[in-house]
């Protein structure tokens, strides 16, 4: 697929003698919904810090937007272009955010440094993100410890999305949040893809979250993908034994507890 | 009366910022010998603050009001060895295994040391008897644990090893405090199953926290939903799902994304989940509740029996009507 905005390719990582991810490829077209998901030590966040740069890949590529970001950034330049096509919202709303500076500010910052809009503009561009993400005035000039988890996280993804990038990777970013937040920030997400076009790398271990947020996924299980394709076929019909477990594993109605012996 | 628990009328107030503040608010709820019973909500819900009252685990400068009574002793008075007792018999398993083990001491002194200590159990013969527990809990290799670190086993073994704690002191009820939600899904599915084979073989009694409704109904005959401090609804679990008396338990169940089918749109409830001091007056759910009506501002619901179960909404037999 060349006409992807996201594409990894034999993507590898070794920490010492151990592998985390290893030959791990995928591509995501524009304004596609891409889920990884897996376990603690499958390698799904290791692959996410590979793309925003937090990690170095030990082989492999990493593309977004046609430019090759397997290397560091030479510059601060390039650092912030790579901003710009790149976003993520970790799964902690508590340690993302700066304690001493409003929402509005945060996301005030984000539009001064990687747009070119003037004081006025970006005040509006401030409300307009607000609006997008469900957050009144009140709340956008609140400082962070007066927010709740569900407005925290939405705050995180306003001051993502300021930074206009063709890429948001998700990384747990609604695991932490009451059922009730959670459907709320689902439908906030469903909403800004549809209105901006936005692409979502979305990292869960949560199948059902999943099945109505993304198109497509892959399942990783000790730094490998072991299965892929349609969200809904990989749900409906899982071919590899690790997915259909990860599927019987998951509490619904109806469900009962497995035999252990 | 053959309850094993007798909670009512619990009403608990902490000391928070400089003020008294109502977390637990005219809470009753009873458990049978060998009864499995889910407590389920959001936080702030006092579903912990529930289970810790059980136990007298509250924080320092806690009121308490209302009757807590265990195989009919009243609770908040016992002291010495008769709280020792009641702290044997009634057994708890927190969320974080590793925030209630104590990372120096080595498996093996915190499998015993209830025993040791409390029930003058020899050394050898705690150890034979952690040995046993932890094969029951599917932990193979037993002499070879004790002597490991907490450092040195998987979250899923962790907690299996403190449910094997919690077993040691051959407890008639366990208060399980969202005892998986801190691990994968496979290992909780594995860590449910050996709960609740254990459970029944010993015929104990079990209060299951969690935030999980469709967990809940898997492992308990019954499950009370929390809202605020208050008990919303308590009814057969296999009912909860399709069946609800409250709308706060059907917009939960309703909000949960499913894994058979994508919505077109989740179905949301505004706001966030309040806790009991921020609770309006009347019903605590008045202020987010699709089907709120003048009389749910003014008066606050008593949880009442209705069809089987028990429910604290005025409005109920009309919404049950309306669903079918």
């Amino acid at each position: 697929m060349t006409d992807a905005i996201l594409e990894v390719e034999g993507l590898r990582k070794n920490f010492g003698e151990a592998t985390a991810v290893r030959d791990v490829s995928f591509s995501l077209p524009p304004a596609g919904a891409l889920a990884i998901v897996g376990e603690s030590g499958s390698g799904k966040t290791t692959v996410a810090r590979m793309i925003v740069g937090l990690e170095r890949p030990t082989a492999g590529r990493v593309t977004a937007c046609g430019r090759d970001r397997s290397q560091p950034a030479r510059s601060a330049r390039e650092r912030r272009d790579r901003g710009g096509q790149v976003q993520i919202v970790f799964q902690d709303p508590y340690s993302s955010l700066d304690p001493r500076q409003s929402p509005a500010a945060a996301v005030e910052e984000v539009l001064r440094l990687h747009t070119r809009l003037d004081r006025g503009r970006r005040r509006a561009r401030v409300a307009e993100l607000a609006d997008l993400v469900g957050l009144d005035e009140r709340q956008m000039a609140a400082l962070p410890s007066r927010l709740s988890g569900g407005q925290r996280q939405r705050v995180a993804i306003a001051r993502a999305l300021a930074a206009e990038p063709r890429i948001l990777i998700l990384d747990e970013s609604v695991a932490a949040l009451d059922v009730s937040i959670q459907a709320q920030v689902l439908n906030v997400l469903a909403d800004v893809r549809e209105r901006t076009g936005v692409a979502y790398l979305f990292i869960s271990h949560d199948l059902a979250v999943v099945r109505q947020v993304t198109d497509d996924v892959v399942v990783m299980r000790h730094g490998a993908i072991v299965e892929r394709g349609p969200t809904d076929r990989v749900l409906d019909a899982p071919e590899h034994p690790y997915t259909q477990l990860l599927r019987a594993s998951v509490p619904r109605p109806g469900w009962q507890v497995p035999k252990t012996r | 009366m053959n309850d094993l628990l007798r909670i009512s009328g619990l009403t608990v107030r902490l000391p928070l910022d400089g003020e008294m503040r109502t977390v637990l608010s005219d809470v009753s709820l009873s458990i049978a010998a060998g009864e499995a019973v889910g407590l389920v909500g959001e936080s702030g819900s006092g579903k912990s603050m529930t289970a810790r009252s059980i136990v007298r685990l509250l924080p320092p400068g806690a009121l308490v009001e209302g009757t807590i009574r265990y195989r009919g002793n009243d609770v908040p008075s016992l002291r010495g060895q008769r709280l020792r007792d009641l702290r044997s018999s009634v057994s708890m398993v927190f969320q974080d295994p590793r925030a209630h083990i104590n990372p120096v001491r080595t498996v093996g002194d915190f499998l015993t040391e209830a025993l040791r200590v409390n029930q003058r159990v020899a050394r050898r013969e705690a150890e034979g008897r952690a040995v046993r527990v932890l094969d029951e809990v599917g932990v193979a290799d037993g002499p070879r644990r004790l002597r490991q670190y907490p450092h040195e086993l998987s979250g899923g073994l962790l907690q299996r090893v403190m449910i094997a704690a919690a077993l040691l002191t051959e407890p008639h009820l366990l208060l399980a405090d969202e005892p998986t939600t801190a691990l994968d899904v496979t290992t909780q599915a594995e860590v449910m199953a050996i709960l609740d084979e254990l459970r029944r073989e010993r015929g104990l009694a079990m209060l299951f926290i969690t935030h999980d409704l469709e967990l809940a109904a898997a492992v308990c005959d019954r499950t009370a939903v929390m809202y605020a401090g208050r008990v919303m609804e308590i009814r057969a679990s296999a009912l909860l799902h399709d069946h609800a008396l409250h709308p706060y338990t059907a917009a939960l169940a309703a909000a949960r994304p499913s894994l058979e089918r994508r919505a077109e749109r989740l179905v949301t409830t505004p706001g966030r989940p309040l806790s009991a001091f921020e609770a309006p007056d009347g019903c605590p759910f008045s202020t987010r509740c699709p089907h709120v009506r003048q009389r749910c501002h003014d008066e606050r619901p008593d949880l009442r029996p209705l069809d089987g179960g028990q429910v604290a909404c005025v409005r109920a037999e009309e919404l049950a009507v309306s669903h079918d």
